[in-house]
């Protein structure tokens, strides 16, 4: 056999060697249940965001198998997930549809590769970032920084749209125009600061993350 | 020193199914004395019930006759039904099991002229037509009935209906002050035939069988397609009576499922296969089969039948696991899914929905002797002891879930086992 059809058997090879799926089975949370996947269908079918998300769970499984790792990584359907639980109550093979889901999603957007803009992400990073700085969800400044991803005009045409949401919520108490400035934090801030650090440690650890 | 433990040559088949009947009449040609334990008022079991047998399409009148006409031709088999078996005690060679034998109501002098049952006029569901119909609480369970005697229903034992029927046996066969017995018999092995029953398909939520008229089971739909059956052979969607032509087929119904049965059964591919046909025969080109299945096991020489129902034009096939049906303002069934090759969803209407339904052991509804092993579906794997060691044995979708050709085969190896049994405790054992 000429040395130009052994190199090709060994592309070819690579190609069968499932190391996205050896990948997802060591990063994702409950990543080794991918392989049980028996393709019936049955997840996507009861997703009620279905149609509208470009890869059901069944699919995003079989792109595993056939390690499309740019396709997956970087597919936005794993952000549609409203966590209705559905597909795995009616999984037959009872895989935690949901939790890989999510799983693959967190993978992705660690390692930079999860779509940019993706709204439900956009969102999410905007929370916890909110979250985080103060040990509570700033309730003002979360929904302004909503109002504004989508550039200034648009925020402000939205914030405009929201006033007498806002004066409602006012004059019930429910909001107070001060937040704007930072607004009030858990009582020990550095020791809420310090139980993220730590988490998020043992996670990178777990997860083989050195940074 | 050795010498014989058995108290008893006796083999007890418990079960009168296609199964039981086969073990039983297997062991007693070979001069066996066998005592076949039916728990209903009939032998023929979920055989009987059927249409029409997958490959050869052939009716199971012709297998259950010839069985029939062994049983009546061997002295060996002493035949007991409403016969259930509540313990077993002992080992092999010396068991002691406790039969419960429940009032028939009717005598053996009964010649089946069928005067009880016109003469009653309360009805029960008929237990042979899985509730789709009505019969009369003085019936034959149906026309190849073994033995050929009618069954008073106990709801109407001390009413006036029950003295109806009294009155109308002019041979005086009914025996309304028939009592409950229980009878002790010393039996030196024990073949558990005690077959299969279908998935409980209600269970199965998305599919709505509970909900929706349309969406039925296997079984029942057996039954539809049966000359004899409620409808008389006609397809006839229990909604509107109308006649069905887009009739289809949901694989898996309940089994390979984690959260109903978690093993194959087996035979559900080819009965749907089987049942395209019926609806070929009912409704001719015009009839339109659709299988949704996650794959099709048609194994060994079944392949060639697949074969060729995937080529008859009235038959298509889409490799889906149905996610849900929801019902139309016509009470015709939708199914919603995505199927497995391309990935389209869809959402298509038919007019009857069929669930192949899985096999569940019988012996789940049955208490068991203590030393039976069972696998975790339910299924008799045998009993405990050494290897070569048992004195019970497991026949037929007992077993395994099994169709009725492999059912009889493994009924046969049950025979075989047992006579084994018998032979080696009436020789030389240890004490």
């Amino acid at each position: 056999m000429s040395n130009a059809n052994v190199q090709a058997n060994l592309s070819n090879l690579a190609r069968y060697q499932n190391n996205f799926l050896k990948e997802v089975e060591a990063n994702v949370e409950e990543g080794h249940m991918v392989k049980m996947c028996m393709q019936c269908g049955v997840c996507a079918g009861s997703c009620p965001f279905g149609p509208d998300w470009e890869h059901s769970p069944q699919k995003i499984f079989m792109m595993i198998r056939a390690g499309k790792r740019d396709e997956v990584l970087g597919s936005d359907s794993m952000f549609m997930c409203t966590s209705c639980y559905n597909c795995i109550v009616r999984c037959p093979r009872q895989l935690p549809i949901t939790h890989i889901m999510h799983g693959l999603a967190n993978y992705a957007h660690r390692i930079g590769m999860a779509p940019k803009g993706q709204p439900t992400r956009q969102f999410a990073t905007l929370f916890w970032n909110n979250l985080v700085k103060k040990g509570r969800v700033n309730e003002l400044t979360l929904t302004l920084g909503h109002y504004f991803t989508n550039g200034l005009v648009s925020g402000i045409k939205t914030a405009l749209g929201m006033q007498s949401i806002g004066l409602g919520l006012f004059m019930a108490k429910r909001l107070n125009p001060m937040e704007i400035f930072g607004g009030h934090g858990v009582k020990d801030l550095k020791g809420f600061h310090a139980i993220v650090a730590k988490a998020k440690e043992i996670e990178d650890r777990k997860k083989g993350f050195t940074a | 020193m050795t010498a014989s433990i058995a108290t008893s040559q006796a083999i007890l088949v418990v079960g009168g199914g296609i199964s039981g009947m086969t073990a039983a009449l297997e062991a007693a040609e070979c001069g066996k004395q066998v005592i076949l334990a039916e728990k209903t008022p009939t032998l023929g079991g979920r055989t009987a019930l059927l249409y029409r047998y997958f490959p050869k399409m052939c009716h199971p009148t012709c297998g259950l006759e010839i069985n029939l006409r062994r049983l009546k031709g061997n002295r060996n088999v002493r035949t007991m039904t409403m016969t259930e078996v509540l313990a077993v005690s002992g080992r092999r060679g010396d068991y002691t099991v406790t039969l419960k034998v429940s009032p028939r109501y009717v005598t053996e002098s009964c010649t089946g002229c069928g005067d009880c049952a016109r003469a009653v006029s309360a009805e029960i569901d008929n237990p042979y037509e899985y509730g789709l119909a009505k019969t009369r609480a003085a019936y034959l369970p149906h026309a190849m009935a073994y033995p050929q005697r009618y069954v008073i229903d106990p709801s109407i034992v001390g009413t006036p209906e029950g003295e109806k029927a009294k009155a109308a046996c002019t041979i005086g066969a009914v025996d309304l002050e028939m009592k409950e017995e229980t009878v002790e018999i010393k039996v030196g092995a024990v073949i558990w035939a005690t077959g299969w029953k279908p998935y409980d398909a209600a269970k199965i939520q998305p599919y709505g069988y509970d909900r929706f008229a349309n969406v039925i089971t296997s079984l029942e739909f057996e039954r539809l397609a049966d000359p004899h059956g409620p409808t008389g052979g006609k397809i006839l969607r229990p909604s509107d009576g109308k006649e069905a032509k887009d009739i289809a087929f949901i694989q898996c119904a309940g089994s390979r499922d984690e959260n109903h049965l978690r093993h194959c059964s087996r035979i559900c591919c080819m009965a749907s296969l089987k049942q395209t046909q019926y609806v070929r025969e009912a409704c001719g080109e015009g009839g339109k089969s659709t299988v949704y299945y996650i794959d099709i096991r048609a194994i060994d020489r079944l392949e060639d039948f697949y074969a060729m129902v995937w080529n008859d034009p009235t038959v298509s096939f889409v490799k889906s696991k149905v996610a849900e049906i929801v019902e139309d303002k016509n009470a015709n069934p939708v199914l919603h899914g995505v199927d497995t090759e391309g990935y389209h969803r869809y959402a298509t209407t038919h007019e009857l929905v069929v669930l192949a339904v899985g096999m569940e052991p019988e012996a789940n509804g049955i208490k068991l002797p203590d030393d039976m092993l069972l696998d975790s579906s339910g299924f008799i794997e045998g009993c405990k002891g050494a290897a070569g060691d048992e004195g019970m044995f497991a026949a037929g979708a007992a077993s395994s879930p099994l169709d009725v050709n492999r059912s009889v085969q493994s009924a046969t190896a049950a025979a075989l086992r047992a006579i084994t049994v018998i032979h080696k405790t009436a020789r030389t054992e240890q004490v």
